[in-house]
């Protein structure tokens, strides 16, 4: 069975509207994370979160009432949910603040929040989790991630340089940065609180969209061997086209286990597996769309460095000029 | 054929053994059969998120052991130099890391400084001249920073002790924080939060001092000029057991008679009323000065503090060595938890609450459970995509998730990692890359196959042609990793840890089981025609 069988899309044709589109997804989340802000679970933000279980059937309108009139220091800043299935009778409260960072009092906030639960006569209740986390640990977190975030994608430049060349380090990095910011961009308009899950999310994503790209830059390499008279953005399509099958293949399983995630992995893994399938799509399309074409643009159109006899072709602001793309792809097969 | 018998051998080994220590431990709990101690020890982890407990960082004030460092030393000079009659006006420590001599005659400055010198103050602290006989003592940067480590290492270790005395299973006390002073308590399975609190940050430093004049009802009875005397304190208290809102003040001798550190053993008792108190046994040492003291103050008072507070003054009555009784109104609960903190030693400094994690059991169980159906349900995904995808060879995929999976959990237990819910997403994604790999090498031997190559040909090249893909993918991948390991907390770093462990075992399964699978499928056949890919 194949799915695929011979392909010969010109990627590279689409560049432009890829960079165009990626531009716009990118520009929106950025407006929406300026204006409305990314919504931080208490780990980086500070706060309190307590997960109430009760012992009678409770509405979460119950509660937030409840809340409103005997603790209204949360304000409008005050998140009543129902956690998990209906049927446990769980509701997870959370309030930005928290108890001073002295001595035992981190957790005042919490007991004046059950409090005013109590008084609210709701019944019998008994508190299943709580995460109260101080503005210091947040902020430390929230730094330690921007770094690893930084150090990882340097890491990656510097063994990309090293195994292949500097430009397809650029190239792997750039479309590594774009699914980030297309990431935060998703995670922005659907409004998923950003907690250490997702950020595990996100740097797995990271390191899945550099899987991918790594595949097809392999594929490049390899091809710039074998081809060496033809420009390099032919070489970048057929290695694109000849890849297409197992990229597909490979996002398609892996979008299947997220999906499993997300549907069957339960509350404390949705943020997660929501990431992982934006993730999941968004690195494909980069590695596809992106990388590729930020390694041609870099490099130019012009033939491989080692067929400096060939006849010089479009220049990298001009890619759409169809002059040799109606070329046969030849030796598609590596030797 | 000699080499694919020993590649085959190799296989079984590696699976045996993985099995044996990450999975057999596992049925074995789970259908109740002998469990072989050897393999128990061994058993795979559960981490707070799953199995429920408590997660606590606690930040130790470090300045506290700086203050006392300070303080300790002006205190040592201030007996020096009123031993060599020197005179000062003033001898007052303005911070944690400075004390400021006001007042040496010219006359007497010599003198000064050699008392100085004679008592080592200068090998922790640097000394500045002023005018007017004005010396500023300041603790060598290098010293505080010293100091500050030897806090926090002394808080850990307290808190170790404590924890122990508490009784729960597996817990993990860690440092951790960018300027190192934080402390990360983890409880698995703990209950009551509020008690495991209490008792980890009580510093629990008792003191027994004799008290020259009190109980009074204001601090500024005791006041000799306004201020309190050399060599003296003012400690606030309980004016009768039983009644915690009237405050009293007693003036004591700054030096204690014995502290904390002296005691040898701190057990539930009652008193002479029949309330809870606490007994205490002294060390030997501590027994001999605490002798002599009692004995020279037959007749007053010996105020027992607690953290800084009178719990109670008995009058003595006669010479006590090595037994004496902390009496006060307590609690049995309190009791029990003063006699914990006491036997287990004071904290060198106060401890902050920063974080505070607590995961019901229920919660936990709903965790695993719904972490361990989408593992399954995404696992059974993949393997029928493989099996229509590539039909025979889709097994052979399968196999080597499924040895890939073996080795995850085998190792995992062998290096006792711990499982978290993220790491169980590790799981999930260490399928998706196992699967990544197995689907560049089939795609790559398809591709050579439509090439018109014969079969065997064709899979060694997929499988050469995939090898330097693979090792550049897992080698990005680990280098994420690595970052995500030293960012995370708990669990992430169980995350980072199963997916690096994944990696590692990708490579093994895909580049060596799957091809030694598909070199014995081919050996049956003298003559291949058709590769079921």
């Amino acid at each position: 069975m194949q799915i695929l069988k011979h392909t010969h899309f010109d990627f590279l044709r689409w560049r432009w509207h890829a960079i165009a589109a990626s531009w716009i997804i990118i520009i929106v989340g950025l407006v929406t994370i300026v204006t409305k802000g990314i919504p931080r679970g208490v780990e980086f933000a500070g706060g309190t979160v307590v997960i109430e279980q009760f012992d009678q059937p409770i509405s979460v309108q119950q509660v937030r009432e409840a809340l409103d009139r005997n603790y209204p220091a949360g304000g409008q800043n005050t998140v009543v949910q129902a956690y998990d299935d209906p049927s446990k009778r769980m509701v997870m409260i959370r309030v930005p603040q928290v108890g001073a960072e002295s001595g035992a009092s981190l957790s005042t906030t919490a007991q004046q929040v059950e409090q005013a639960i109590d008084k609210a006569n709701l019944g019998g209740r008994h508190r299943q989790g709580a995460e109260i986390v101080s503005a210091t640990v947040g902020r430390e977190l929230e730094s330690k991630g921007l770094w690893a975030t930084a150090l990882s994608l340097v890491g990656i430049l510097a063994y990309l340089a090293f195994r292949f060349q500097f430009s397809f380090g650029v190239g792997a990095v750039v479309a590594t940065i774009h699914d980030l910011l297309i990431t935060f961009a998703f995670l922005a308009f659907f409004r998923y609180d950003m907690t250490l899950n997702v950020i595990a999310a996100i740097l797995t994503m990271t390191g899945y969209s550099t899987n991918d790209t790594i595949v097809i830059f392999d594929r490049i390499r390899e091809n710039l061997r074998s081809m060496r008279r033809d420009s390099m953005r032919d070489v970048i399509n057929a290695s694109i086209n000849q890849t297409l099958s197992r990229t597909i293949i490979t996002s398609g399983t892996a979008l299947l286990t997220a999906l499993a995630l997300f549907f069957f992995g339960g509350e404390v893994l949705h943020g997660f597996a929501f990431t992982m399938v934006v993730g999941i799509i968004t690195g494909t399309y980069s590695s596809v769309f992106i990388a590729a074409a930020i390694v041609s643009l870099w490099r130019g159109s012009a033939p491989t460095r080692a067929a400096a006899h060939a006849p010089a072709s479009s220049s990298p602001t001009a890619p759409q000029q169809p002059q040799r793309r109606q070329k046969p792809q030849r030796k598609a097969r590596a030797s | 054929m000699q080499n694919l018998r020993w590649k085959l051998l190799t296989i079984v080994v590696v699976f045996i053994a993985f099995a044996s220590v990450g999975v057999y431990p596992l049925i074995a709990a789970w259908r109740g059969v002998h469990k072989p101690a050897l393999l128990m020890d061994k058993q795979l982890k559960l981490g707070l998120d799953l199995k429920g407990g408590v997660h606590l960082v606690l930040r130790v004030n470090t300045d506290d052991a700086l203050r006392i460092e300070t303080e300790t030393e002006m205190e040592r000079l201030r007996e020096e130099l009123s031993k060599r009659g020197v005179m000062v006006t003033s001898l007052t420590s303005p911070d944690s890391t400075h004390f400021r001599v006001e007042g040496v005659s010219q006359a007497q400055d010599a003198t000064f400084r050699q008392a100085v010198v004679d008592q080592n103050i200068l090998t922790n602290f640097d000394r500045s001249s002023g005018t007017n006989g004005t010396y500023v003592l300041s603790m060598k940067p290098n010293v505080q920073v010293s100091l500050r480590e030897e806090a926090v290492v002394q808080g850990r270790e307290t808190i170790e002790r404590r924890v122990n005395e508490l009784g729960v299973t597996e817990p993990s006390i860690a440092q951790q924080g960018q300027s190192g002073d934080q402390i990360l308590v983890q409880l698995p399975g703990v209950t009551d939060v509020d008690r495991a609190k209490e008792i980890i940050r009580s510093t629990g430093l008792l003191e027994l001092k004799i008290v020259e004049q009190g109980p009074a009802a204001t601090r500024e009875a005791l006041l000799q000029n306004g201020q309190v005397a050399n060599g003296m304190e003012v400690v606030p208290g309980v004016s009768t057991p039983g009644d915690t809102a009237g405050t009293v003040f007693y003036l004591v001798r700054k030096v204690a008679a014995v502290t904390g550190k002296d005691l040898r053993n701190a057990r539930q008792t009652v008193d002479e009323n029949n309330q809870p108190a606490v007994g205490f046994t002294l060390t030997n040492d501590g027994a001999q000065r605490f002798g002599k003291v009692t004995g020279e103050n037959v007749g007053r008072q010996l105020a027992i503090i607690l953290d800084g507070r009178v719990q109670s003054a008995p009058r003595i009555e006669s010479r006590i060595s090595t037994d004496g009784r902390i009496t006060g109104s307590f609690t049995q609960e309190e009791v029990q938890n003063l006699s914990l903190i006491l036997r287990s030693g004071a904290l060198p400094a106060r401890m902050d609450y920063l974080e505070e994690r607590t995961i019901g059991p229920s919660l936990g169980a709903d965790s695993i459970r719904s972490g361990v159906m989408a593992s399954v349900v995404g696992l059974l995904l993949v393997v029928s995509f493989m099996l229509v995808y590539y039909k025979l060879s889709g097994v052979n995929a399968i196999v080597a998730l499924i040895f890939n999976l073996v080795i995850l959990l085998g190792l995992m237990a062998y290096i006792g990692a711990v499982m978290t819910l993220p790491g169980i997403a590790g799981f999930v994604l260490t399928m998706g890359i196992g699967v990544d790999s197995n689907v560049l090498i089939f795609e790559r031997i398809k591709e050579e196959l439509a090439a018109q190559r014969g079969i065997r040909a064709s899979i060694n090249a997929g499988f050469g042609r995939v090898f330097w893909t693979l090792v550049d993918t897992h080698m990005a991948a680990l280098i994420s990793c690595a970052f995500l390991f030293q960012f995370g907390t708990g669990p992430i770093r169980g995350f980072a840890m199963t997916l690096v462990i994944g990696l590692v075992s990708n490579l093994f399964t895909s580049i060596f089981v799957s091809k030694t699978l598909f070199e014995l499928a081919l050996t049956r056949r003298q003559q291949v025609a058709t590769l079921s890919i």
